[in-house]
């Protein structure tokens, strides 16, 4: 871990000044993930700007029905909230998949958003990584790629975005608002919130530099039967080598999101639309192109029969 | 003490200390954190500096320049050690590999320097500015490729002659077997994984050096410690006291003292040593990849004929092969046998023992083929092995196992588990999306005799002190020797004091093989008895028909209280346990049935353990609760190694790849479903005074054949590449979409 010097930001705009206006300074939240990674040297920030201060721990009704859930609302407590288990029940379910309890007691709502890959070769500093170094090649293609990406991944980089949180989220079209150094608010739907790794890898997200999290919004509840469907070798405290996070209606119609299959919760919505047809008709449409290695081939047939699962009980 | 006779009646078969469910006696200081592990002997070292240890970044080469001068700059750090500038260091007789690396690099992650700071911060921050320049260079890191040429291996009863092992004429029998099976398993490189990483604090006092560490076999330790610093025993000193688990990783001297020892030398301060988790999948040591031929042809009433057990590893030059077919010898009957090994040189870290070596992966293939031939035959798992059972080596008819109750825990296990529910034919239970299905497996693993010595005290204030430099890696034998001095003195074991694991204690067999608890409390026994013959000595009692109860010691219509025999001055008893002969007239081995039962998920190939159960035929059981949470952690851990643990190599830089806790998944709760435990009541007369055998390795022995045999009767799908992961029978399970 390199030195780094540290403050306690009052107000979102000074942290995100804090943030844009220096080079190597990051924001730190829950620092779950950020605290291992400086651990081993893959981030290494020479600033930390903690946001705790920050408030955005709360969860309220918005006026259109939905929910605007605070950037620190932690993930234990979002999971619990009565309104997001009755109403959001698939994004519960997507939380306790994850990580551990002391985890989501720590880990936040953004940053949890905006956790970074879990490929070894991103974690391991002797290895190539255009992610990690920019221009350095990429070890995990051609190497040991079981966990990684199978589509929307590029010749630069084939890890995977490891959340479940998102992947509920994207089946929900969640609004992640932002606020900048200028103090100007965007709101980013969720769809366009991760990137394709394309030339660029070392981007996650399209957030700008110091751009804040101060919110993620939920649209008015969807009905519907809710389900996440992690599949995994551990039955806990694993990453999804695929998931499955699905609104199913009555009618058969719904909507459905992938995770652990590229670098981004993975959604296509022509492909849900084939959802009365069956799981087969979906991942044949929501997975064309796609583009897997010998060791995650599987993910394909995975992806399938973990849907046909959810649509299953969806008829129960 | 010699042992060369079947022992007779003695104070241990009294059996009201011993065999009783005694909780552990440092259980308090445990879960209160006052036992102090290796890197906490606050109390005896004041303000230690910190020592990082930096790893090779790459496998196979030689470090072309190294420059610490950016590492000495920074802040807080007091000495940076490479070996340039270690001075000269041997190699021990246990590691094949030498633990500090430079020039030449042996393998990914060897240790290549030490950086010492003030903190802990600043050693590891600085340990990120040495500028380290290789070449690499080729490396063998592919078990498959470098199998086609390798050397047949010694290993395990056959010692180290590297030949085949025969019994009659294999081929012939095999071929005219009317029916029969050819199988070829895998199983891939694990690591120990355990809790408490490699850890060392060490402090030099002229030109001695003490070392508290965490090690499972002090005299080894020490021994190789002080050769590899090139120093006499008697100027070493290691200390062992508690151990956050081990499995094999820790029986020998690993990097992490030899470098806090070169660490503390140069930086003139004590210094303390932990080797960050990413590290230890690579520089430390690992259980061997295997890959297991099996062959075995039987006659039509299940009767087998021929048996063929080959197996292939890989290993660093001058290392050994992982023994995986040597169980065969002695598990199943059979006039035809033939066991080989074979061995790769590979530049790979280092293969080495892991719980239960050999007979682990081995018993993986070998239970799996077993369920093979079963069916083949159209009999059931558990009446083919009864009918297979051997009462004699079969390689030497008129050499008799110690005691063997195979068939026993076979027939009580089936009736406990309910196997007469089970179905034979694959894929044909179900329980909603579950597919469920149950597999049996032989558990087995030999005992081994080790010389074990300690020193038993009877101070003047009558309290008894037990001091052996036997280890406590988390497996009770703190309370066992306790209960065993107890027994022998007539005091409860809570009122004895053990002290273990400090190379100025008599020399143990230490913790390994699952041989630790026998011969340490045989030698503990030992021991009693020549302090038993002092106290009668001072009380003027003859000492042959002594007895010592409830704090007295009785000798005819004469009594005396233990605590007045003290009061004369300190009475001390030493002594060591010996064998000779009795593991050459007789197997001793120990004797176990494993049974599972699995649901496959229909759709997506998850694997859930439902329920567990293990027999065992061990000899006498010292202490059944620790006993029990040796043979659960060991299915807990047989569990693992069939369903997710796999050190996945990277054949192009000759590394494990996911070297860090939640890449290498090992068990956790949610993954282990009720388990229970039967212990046959035994007593091996052959084996020691105790009459006690090893538990520690037998509960692993044949759990991962059981859990595929499991898989398979559920899916009907047979999975012969462990660790059995959903993607391996995932496009044979039923159609679902």
């Amino acid at each position: 871990m390199k030195a780094f010097t540290y403050e306690r930001a009052k107000d979102p705009v000074a942290a995100a000044r804090a943030v844009a206006g220096r080079s190597g300074a990051k924001f730190i939240a829950g620092g779950t993930n950020l605290l291992d990674l400086m651990k081993i040297e893959v981030e290494t920030p020479t600033h930390l700007v903690d946001v705790q201060d920050l408030g955005f721990d709360k969860i309220e009704a918005t006026k259109d029905g939905g929910l605007r859930i605070g950037a620190l609302v932690t993930n234990t407590d979002l999971a619990a909230d009565e309104r997001v288990r009755r109403d959001y029940a698939v994004l519960t379910r997507a939380i306790v998949a994850g990580a551990s309890g002391q985890l989501r007691n720590k880990a936040s709502t953004a940053g949890n958003l905006l956790q970074r890959t879990r490929c070894s070769y991103f974690y391991d500093t002797n290895m190539a990584c255009n992610k990690r170094k920019p221009g350095s090649g990429c070890a995990a293609i051609g190497g040991y790629s079981r966990q990684l990406g199978i589509i929307g991944v590029s010749d630069q980089c084939i890890a995977t975005f490891p959340g479940d949180m998102a992947v509920a989220m994207r089946v929900l079209d969640a609004v992640i608002e932002t606020i900048d150094a200028e103090g100007q608010r965007r709101s980013i739907p969720i769809a366009d919130f991760h990137r394709l790794w394309g030339d660029k890898p070392e981007q996650d997200t399209v957030l700008k530099p110091g751009e804040l999290i101060t919110a993620v919004t939920l649209p008015r509840p969807l009905g519907g039967k809710h389900f996440y469907e992690k599949v995994r070798d551990r039955a806990s405290y694993a990453y999804a080598l695929v998931s499955v996070a699905a609104v199913i209606q009555d009618d058969g119609t719904g909507r459905v999101a992938f995770g652990g299959v590229a670098p981004r919760p993975w959604r296509v919505e022509e492909a849900e639309a084939l959802l009365p047809k069956g799981a087969a008709a979906v991942t044949a449409r929501a997975f064309q192109g796609a583009t897997p290695t010998k060791d995650n081939a599987f993910k394909l047939p995975l992806a399938t029969r973990a849907l046909a699962s959810v649509l299953a009980e969806a008829k129960g | 003490m010699k042992f060369d006779t079947p022992a007779g009646a003695n104070p241990i078969d009294t059996m009201t200390v011993v065999g009783r469910p005694h909780t552990r006696i440092d259980g308090p200081l445990k879960v209160t954190g006052l036992a102090p592990y290796a890197y906490e002997h606050h109390k005896e070292v004041e303000s230690p500096a910190y020592g990082y240890v930096v790893g090779s970044a790459i496998a196979k080469g030689r470090i072309t320049n190294l420059d610490t001068s950016a590492a000495k700059a920074a802040p807080g750090v007091i000495a940076v050690v490479t070996a340039e500038d270690a001075g000269k260091l041997g190699k021990g007789n246990f590691n094949t590999v030498k633990l500090l690396g430079g020039p030449e690099v042996d393998h990914y992650h060897q240790a290549i320097a030490i950086v010492v700071a003030e903190t802990f911060e600043q050693a590891r921050a600085a340990a990120g500015l040495l500028k380290v320049d290789y070449a690499r260079a080729k490396g063998r890191f592919d078990l498959t490729e470098g199998l086609k040429t390798a050397k047949l291996a010694g290993g395990g009863d056959s010692g180290n002659e590297a030949k085949e092992d025969r019994v009659g004429d294999f081929e012939k029998a095999f071929g005219e077997a009317p029916v029969k099976i050819d199988v070829e398993y895998t199983t891939p490189d694990h690591s120990h994984a355990m809790m408490e990483p490699f850890a060392s604090m060490a402090v030099w006092e002229g030109d001695s050096v003490k070392v508290w560490t965490s090690n499972q076999m002090i005299a080894w330790g020490h021994g190789d410690l002080a050769k590899t610093l090139g120093m006499p025993k008697e100027k070493v000193r290691l200390m062992s006291p508690y151990v956050g688990g081990g499995f094999g990783g820790k029986l020998f001297l690993r990097t992490d003292a030899v470098m806090a020892a070169l660490g503390a030398r140069a930086a003139k301060r004590p210094v303390k040593v932990a080797l960050a988790r990413p590290m230890m999948a690579n520089n430390a040591t690992h259980r061997p990849a295997t890959h297991q031929r099996i062959r075995i042809g039987a006659t039509k009433d299940g009767t087998i004929t021929a048996i063929a057990h080959e197996s292939g590893s890989g290993d660093q030059p001058g290392g050994s092969p992982e023994i995986a077919a040597a169980q065969t010898k002695l598990l199943y009957a059979g006039s035809n046998r033939l066991i080989a090994m074979r061995l790769a040189e590979l530049d790979l870290p280092e293969g080495n023992a892991m719980r239960a070596p050999g007979e682990a992966p081995g018993m993986m293939a070998l239970e799996a083929a077993m369920d093979e031939m079963a069916e083949k035959l159209g009999m059931d798992p558990v009446a083919f092995r009864i009918k297979n059972d051997t009462q004699v080596d079969p390689a030497k008819p008129d050499r008799k196992f110690s005691q063997r109750q195979l068939v026993r825990c076979l027939e009580t296990g089936a009736e406990k588990f309910g196997w007469s529910k089970r179905q034979a034919k694959p894929g044909s239970v179900r329980d909603g999306k579950w597919l469920v299905g149950m597999g049996v497996a032989s558990a087995f693993r030999n005992h081994m005799n080790m010389t074990s010595g300690a020193r038993v005290r009877l101070g003047s204030d009558g309290i008894v002190t037990v001091e052996t430099d036997m280890t406590d890696i988390g497996t009770g034998s703190y309370t066992i020797i306790a209960q065993t001095a107890g027994e022998m003195l007539g005091v409860p074991a809570e009122q004895v004091v053990v002290k273990l694991g400090d190379s100025s204690f008599p020399v143990s067999a230490g913790s390994g093989g699952q041989f630790g608890a026998a011969n340490a409390t045989a030698g503990v026994y030992a021991a009693c008895v020549k302090l038993r013959e002092a106290v009668a000595q001072r009380l003027g009692y003859n000492s042959a028909d002594v007895t010592f109860k409830e704090g007295k010691v009785t000798s005819g219509n004469r009594s005396a209280s233990l605590k007045d025999a003290g009061r004369g001055g300190e009475l001390v008893g030493e002594d060591k346990i010996e064998f000779a002969g009795l593991d050459k007239a007789y197997q001793i081995s120990t004797f176990g049935a494993h049974f599972v039962e699995v649901g496959v998920d229909s759709y997506t190939g998850v694997v859930r353990v439902r329920r567990m159960l293990a027999v065992c035929a061990a000899g006498r059981i010292i202490n059944p609760v620790s006993a029990r949470s040796q043979v659960i952690g060991a299915m807990t851990m047989g569990v693992g190694s069939t369903l997710m643990e796999e050190l996945a190599v990277d054949k192009r830089f000759g590394m494990f790849v996911n070297h860090d806790l939640a890449s290498y998944e090992v068990p956790v709760h949610a993954d282990i479903p009720h388990q229970d435990v039967i212990f046959l009541d035994e007593a091996d007369d052959k084996a020691n005074p105790m009459k006690a055998k090893g538990i520690g390795e037998l509960g692993l022995c044949g759990v991962g054949g059981a859990v595929a045999n499991a898989i398979y009767n559920a899916t009907g799908v047979r999975v012969r590449d462990y660790p059995i992961t959903l993607e391996k029978h995932l496009e044979k399970l039923p159609e679902v979409a």
